[in-house]
């Protein structure tokens, strides 16, 4: 029984790592080809939630609005990549903070004023509602369950284009030698557009996602922004691996902390107490994994230098 | 004949000064109260600028040292204030309501937290260093929402202002000339720190990081001393504008406060002493008037601030005093 609910929160942190790996292989990519830090990557996550409640209410089908968070998402990275980031790839990282914490600001206002206050809802499809019956008794959300499904996909697509595909090469290369490929004749500006783009576009998605099971509100970017950080820090930036295993240990732990931390304390403590205790310490678990991996590994698990 | 940057320099803490006494005499203690806002996230800038423009540290987590130092004032004023020890063991420890006090826990508390983040994050740098102060303030925000001894996620209400010996705090301009006073205090050990030879040799260590370890100094002891002594003044301003409000909660610790911090040093100009009052005064102004004007007044912020970013580097202070602080 106990362990049945153990199995079904360890997919549900695996279905959080997966999502946190869309959000953290656009950062991680833009930072690694273009060396720039991007606080608006949440507010293009929003994008692609608000696209996706917004064209699921007009056409009420479930797939149009995943593919819009992808195309609108997508859009709206290009819009800024060349507007704005453009400007900011051999400016310094201060630079690079405000003016992408300027494009926060710039989004979030927007999109309260296009959309008002209050959160919008995007439901579930009928086919994936419910939920479906796994081996050994697991009873489990089919939506969760469909979340890791993409998401694996998505990652595996993904490591398929960088080691396999030429545009993948061109972006390995611009990794390691910038001033190089550019000297070689590819149109640099060409690849650094499209990697953004790429970039906002998973995010976007990874937003409709999760815009199914939570509520699509402004301010909902930033936090997933911020745990996506976190599993950059932990992965080594500029690592699509690391970015992955990283993700995965951070859902996991945050998932399994909140789960298993409680019942840790409820051994030594009345209830109550030990709830309180265990959620305060929950809420830091992740933190404390970035600090332990700091403290080993300051370049982060797969750092590439 | 006075250089443009101490012309500028006077006239920011005359007009500081004159506002609010100004406000004062017409009976307008809402304008006294936003300026008193504005010296104390000044305060908070300057404590930002010592680490980002003396040693060129971007750290997006100041408002973990500005969320303490106003939660170090709540918690202690509520134990004064409902008669109860904050603990009992292994002494008995009770609140207190005097501000010279809570300033002094501020401080200190404060310093060993920028302590602990600082030689954890400066096992890096860069990047990683901005995204790892990031992490660290969001994890003492998610911390004060979860803990529910202090309110958790609604904030801790004090009733009644702390009080300073021989004055009635509850009166606007009373509580602004702590305040002011308090900036000049700040300014003044800022500016003779940066003048010392701690101060030098951190500017140039920023600067050519090789050649300072040539010289003998250790760069990163002198980055983790600026860092600490950053987040204390930071800590500080917390503890002051939980006073002004009479009320602390999580959004002290959130990240778009760190960002705010950051806009008030850019504003004024990276590197300037004066500057991140300057940005802060310029910040409010800008809340005030564009408050008014519309609903959504941080699309035009957001817009302001590109600018600067983009088109404009150096704030307020390159602008009128010329470009003679250079941040690489």
């Amino acid at each position: 029984m106990s362990l049945v609910l153990f199995i079904e929160q360890v997919l549900n942190g695996l279905q959080f790592g997966v999502m946190l790996f869309l959000m953290a292989a656009g950062l991680t990519l833009v930072f690694g080809v273009m060396g720039l830090i991007n606080l608006a990557h949440g507010s293009l996550y929003m994008v692609g939630a608000f696209a996706a409640a917004a064209t699921a209410a007009a056409t009420g089908s479930f797939v149009l609005a995943l593919i819009a968070s992808l195309v609108f998402a997508a859009f709206a990275g290009v819009l800024i990549e060349v507007l704005v980031i453009r400007r900011l790839y051999e400016r310094d990282h201060l630079d690079q903070v405000l003016a992408t914490f300027a494009l926060i600001l710039i989004f979030s206002e927007g999109t309260r004023w296009l959309f008002g206050s209050f959160p919008l809802f995007l439901d579930k499809p009928d086919w994936l509602s419910g939920t479906v019956g796994l081996p050994f008794g697991i009873v489990y959300s089919r939506y969760r369950l469909a979340m890791i499904l993409v998401g694996l996909a998505v990652a595996v697509g993904l490591f398929w284009m960088i080691a396999k595909t030429r545009i993948g090469i061109r972006i390995r290369a611009g990794e390691n030698d910038r001033e190089m490929i550019a000297a070689l004749g590819v149109n640099i500006s060409l690849l650094h557009t499209f990697v953004f783009a790429l970039g906002a576009a998973l995010a976007g998605f990874a937003g409709a996602l999760i815009g199914a099971i939570q509520s699509v509100q402004v301010g909902m970017g930033e936090p997933v922004l911020i745990l996506a950080f976190v599993v950059i820090v932990i992965g080594g930036i500029g690592s699509i691996k690391g970015a992955f295993v990283g993700a995965l240990l951070v859902g996991l732990t945050d998932t399994l902390g909140r789960f298993l931390l409680p019942v840790l304390f409820r051994l030594a403590m009345e209830p109550s107490a030990a709830n309180a205790v265990g959620a305060s310490l929950a809420s830091m678990s992740i933190y404390l994994l970035m600090a332990g991996v700091l403290l080993f590994r300051p370049r982060g698990l797969f750092a590439s230098q | 004949m006075m250089s443009k940057e101490a012309l500028l320099n006077t006239a920011l803490m005359a007009l500081l000064l004159l506002v609010p006494l100004g406000a004062w005499f017409a009976d307008e203690p809402f304008l006294i109260t936003l300026t008193t806002r504005a010296v104390i996230f000044g305060i908070a800038g300057i404590g930002l600028n010592f680490a980002l423009g003396l040693g060129g540290l971007v750290s997006l987590g100041h408002a973990a040292f500005f969320g303490l130092g106003g939660y170090v004032m709540g918690v202690l004023a509520y134990h004064a204030q409902t008669y109860t020890s904050l603990m009992t063991w292994p002494f008995e420890l009770p609140g207190t309501t005097a501000m010279t006090i809570i300033w002094l826990v501020a401080i200190c508390l404060s310093a060993l937290l920028a302590l602990g983040i600082g030689a954890l994050s400066l096992r890096t740098s860069g990047v990683y260093f901005i995204m790892i102060t990031l992490a660290f303030a969001q994890m003492l925000y998610y911390f004060a929402i979860s803990w529910p001894a202090y309110g958790g996620e609604d904030g801790l209400s004090i009733y009644v202002r702390n009080r300073f010996v021989g004055l009635n705090t509850m009166d606007p301009i009373q509580f602004f000339m702590v305040c002011y006073g308090l900036l000049l205090l700040v300014l003044g050990l800022v500016w003779a720190m940066a003048r010392s030879a701690f101060g030098l040799a951190l500017g140039a260590a920023r600067q050519n990081e090789e050649r300072v370890r040539a010289l003998g100094q250790k760069p990163q002891r002198l980055y983790l001393t600026a860092f600490v002594i950053s987040g204390a003044i930071t800590g500080l301003a917390g503890a002051l504008f939980a006073d002004l409000n009479r009320f602390v909660s999580p959004t002290m610790f959130s990240w778009q406060t760190s960002g705010e911090i950051m806009i008030f040093v850019i504003l004024g100009g990276v590197g300037r002493v004066f500057g991140p009052v300057a940005g802060a005064a310029l910040f409010i102004l800008l809340e005030y008037s564009l408050g008014g004007l519309s609903d959504y007044w941080h699309v035009y912020l957001g817009a302001i601030l590109l600018g600067v970013v983009l088109f404009a580097r150096g704030g307020i202070y390159g602008l009128i005093a010329g470009r003679e602080v250079a941040h690489d």
